[in-house]
């Protein structure tokens, strides 16, 4: 009797430690949540920790009253569904044909492609490529220099390689082409594989700042995360210089965060799920 | 009828099976582009993108070599004989700089690495499955979040006037200065990198731990051992290979390190331990104009990256039989 009871006073302690960890992982955001909800006065007096004080959406009337903010939330989801739509469909270009063992030439293209993984040009060169094609300044800097990751196409092509031969060979001996054969058999049976690149993609976009930073200079063309730099930064970029700027307030700041917090929160039953299958698969064969 | 179709249909994947032995008969080259002209052309968008969009910037390098000239371009300006690399080595800032980026990174290394396995081990032994289950849910969520954000919430969090600090005071403490302090901004650095990636990190050796022969936890039962001897000889030795070989690829990133990170958690007060390598290339080479030392000293990190990541593969690969790559 007393091992058991032993036993359950450890996995009591065991799930309080995790419920510990749990409740590290969340009070930033419900922090950051009751700022946002909480009156400045209230703020400033450091009387917020978890809950709202002087409950009110003031701070969110604004944000949401700034056509700047949604404007950039907007742009950032279409620049993403476009981004992804290019990048699934260079990626399933190269992984299909490197499937292929009797293609010739496919070692050297897969070392030609492998390489970029181990060594880059770096930032500088990288940025004066992008200037040298004229793209600063437009939304394909954000499309094109990252339109395939050569992880994520491995990913894809160890996923293909898996899929059972013998289909592919009956659709060719129906009079299948190579790019029927990619279309009506490997895709519809990759359809998880496909959900999961898709997601890692979309999520790269919506969350990479780097290239926005580097590449973008025109208020028009900020994503949003951008623009939620520029505001939670911008008090202490501008007190310095000048007093009279509007500085926004720690619930505005606080209200900000929340709103590009949301978009993920919203979608992330689904990452969550398709994000640890791609890890597994990932992790089968680098 | 059917068996002439059948006899027809099995000829032709002979022949198929045929050409896919190259060894068979020599064919020109021609032969291959013309039976795999569909592949070819698949190809041509990706190859076309890293053509242009890898390769070409690895011309560009060049001008670490060069008194870069914008109107002149990458080719046609001068070569200076190393005098922009022997600036960055006389320059004591470069020094930091790497010395910042090795320090982050070890302390990654140190703090960062065992933080998941820790977490998976403490998840490993709960026995509520429906609790487990959201209790993985949320530990996963700060993976999600971009740097700008968690940049944000750590400053509001830990400023002098944060909840933390508040929390502090109110219980009659002196505010901490997280990130005002390099010191304690070191410590600050390390805590983020573990806050945001520990559960993140427990996913492979989770599933390492579900890989484990039930069998030997019955053996250990048999044998007597407890719960920490169970841990001890049967579950970390069954996640030793993914620790191992997580260890090694994470060491060979150790010259290697993002630029949204430092960035977003940096501040003017804590620049000396806080610039590192990607944030300098930032300033010197975007801010200042100065591209020729941006890139000598992006350079000079992509040689050291390379060679750090090919040792480090090359002892993964070695370890691969009982890795789980």
């Amino acid at each position: 009797m007393s091992l058991r009871l032993k036993n359950r006073i450890v996995d009591y302690s065991l799930a309080f430690i995790v419920l510990i960890a749990v409740f590290v992982c969340l009070a930033p955001f419900l922090y950051i949540l009751s700022q946002s909800l909480s009156s400045n006065r209230a703020i400033v007096s450091q009387a917020v920790t978890i809950y709202p004080i002087d409950f009110n959406i003031e701070a969110y009337k604004v944000v949401f009253g700034d056509s700047g903010m949604l404007y950039s939330l907007f742009y950032t989801v279409v620049l993403a569904v476009v981004f992804v739509f290019i990048a699934l469909t260079v990626t399933i270009l190269s992984a299909y044909p490197l499937t292929k063992k009797r293609l010739k030439g496919r070692n050297f293209l897969l070392l030609v492609m492998l390489f970029t993984m181990y060594f880059s040009g770096g930032l500088i060169p990288d940025y004066l490529n992008v200037k040298n094609l004229n793209l600063l300044n437009t939304p394909w800097a954000l499309i094109l220099p990252g339109m395939m990751s050569v992880y994520y196409m491995i990913i894809l092509k160890s996923f293909f390689q898996n899929l059972p031969d013998s289909l592919e060979e009956a659709a060719y001996l129906d009079g299948c082409n190579d790019l029927q054969i990619l279309l009506k058999i490997v895709l519809p049976l990759s359809k998880p594989a496909l959900a999961t690149i898709s997601l890692l993609y979309a999520v790269f976009r919506w969350n990479y700042f780097q290239d926005a930073l580097f590449y973008i200079t025109d208020q028009d063309l900020y994503t949003i995360q951008l623009k939620l730099y520029n505001v939670i930064n911008v008090s202490q970029q501008m007190a310095g210089e000048n007093i009279n700027v509007n500085l926004p307030s720690e619930a505005l700041k606080a209200a900000s965060i929340m709103f590009g917090t949301v978009p993920i929160l919203l979608a992330y039953p689904w990452l969550q799920r398709y994000f640890v299958s791609g890890i597994m698969i990932g992790s089968v064969k680098g | 009828m059917w068996l002439m179709k059948a006899m027809n249909n099995s000829a032709a994947l002979e022949k198929r099976k045929t050409i896919e032995n190259p060894l068979k008969r020599k064919k020109g080259f021609e032969y291959y582009i013309k039976r795999d002209f569909l592949l070819y052309l698949m190809l041509c968008i990706p190859v076309a993108y890293i053509v242009l969009f890898k390769y070409a910037p690895m011309y560009g390098i060049q001008i670490a070599f060069k008194d870069y000239n914008i109107f002149q371009g990458a080719g046609k300006s001068p070569w200076n004989d190393f005098a922009t690399f022997k600036q960055i080595f006389s320059s004591l800032q470069f020094y930091q700089v790497v010395r910042n980026t090795l320090v982050l990174n070890g302390l990654d290394l140190i703090v960062g690495f065992p933080a998941p396995i820790l977490l998976a081990l403490l998840i490993n032994e709960l026995i509520w499955t429906k609790f487990k289950k959201v209790s993985q849910t949320i530990l996963y969520l700060p993976h999600f979040l971009s740097w700008v954000i968690i940049g944000g919430i750590v400053a509001q969090l830990l400023s002098p006037t944060g909840m933390i600090n508040s929390l502090i005071t109110h219980m009659g403490g002196e505010p901490l200065p997280f990130l005002t302090n390099k010191y304690a901004w070191v410590a600050t650095y390390a805590f983020i990198g573990v806050w945001q990636n520990a559960g993140w990190g427990t996913i492979l050796y989770l599933a390492a731990m579900t890989g484990i022969d039930r069998q030997l936890y019955e053996a250990a039962d048999v044998d007597g051992s407890g719960r920490l001897g169970k841990i001890w000889y049967v579950t970390l030795p069954g996640i030793r290979p993914t620790i191992v070989i997580l260890l090694i690829l994470q060491l060979g990133n150790i010259m290697a390190i993002n630029f949204d990170r430092p960035f977003n958690v940096q501040n003017n007060l804590v620049m000396d331990f806080g610039d590192v390598i990607s944030t300098y290339v930032y300033r010197v080479g975007i801010q200042s104009a100065n591209f020729s030392v941006g890139a000598a000293v992006g350079l000079f990190q992509s040689v050291i990256c390379l060679i750090f990541l090919l040792t480090s593969n090359f002892i993964s690969r070695k370890l691969g039989d009982n890795g789980i790559w």
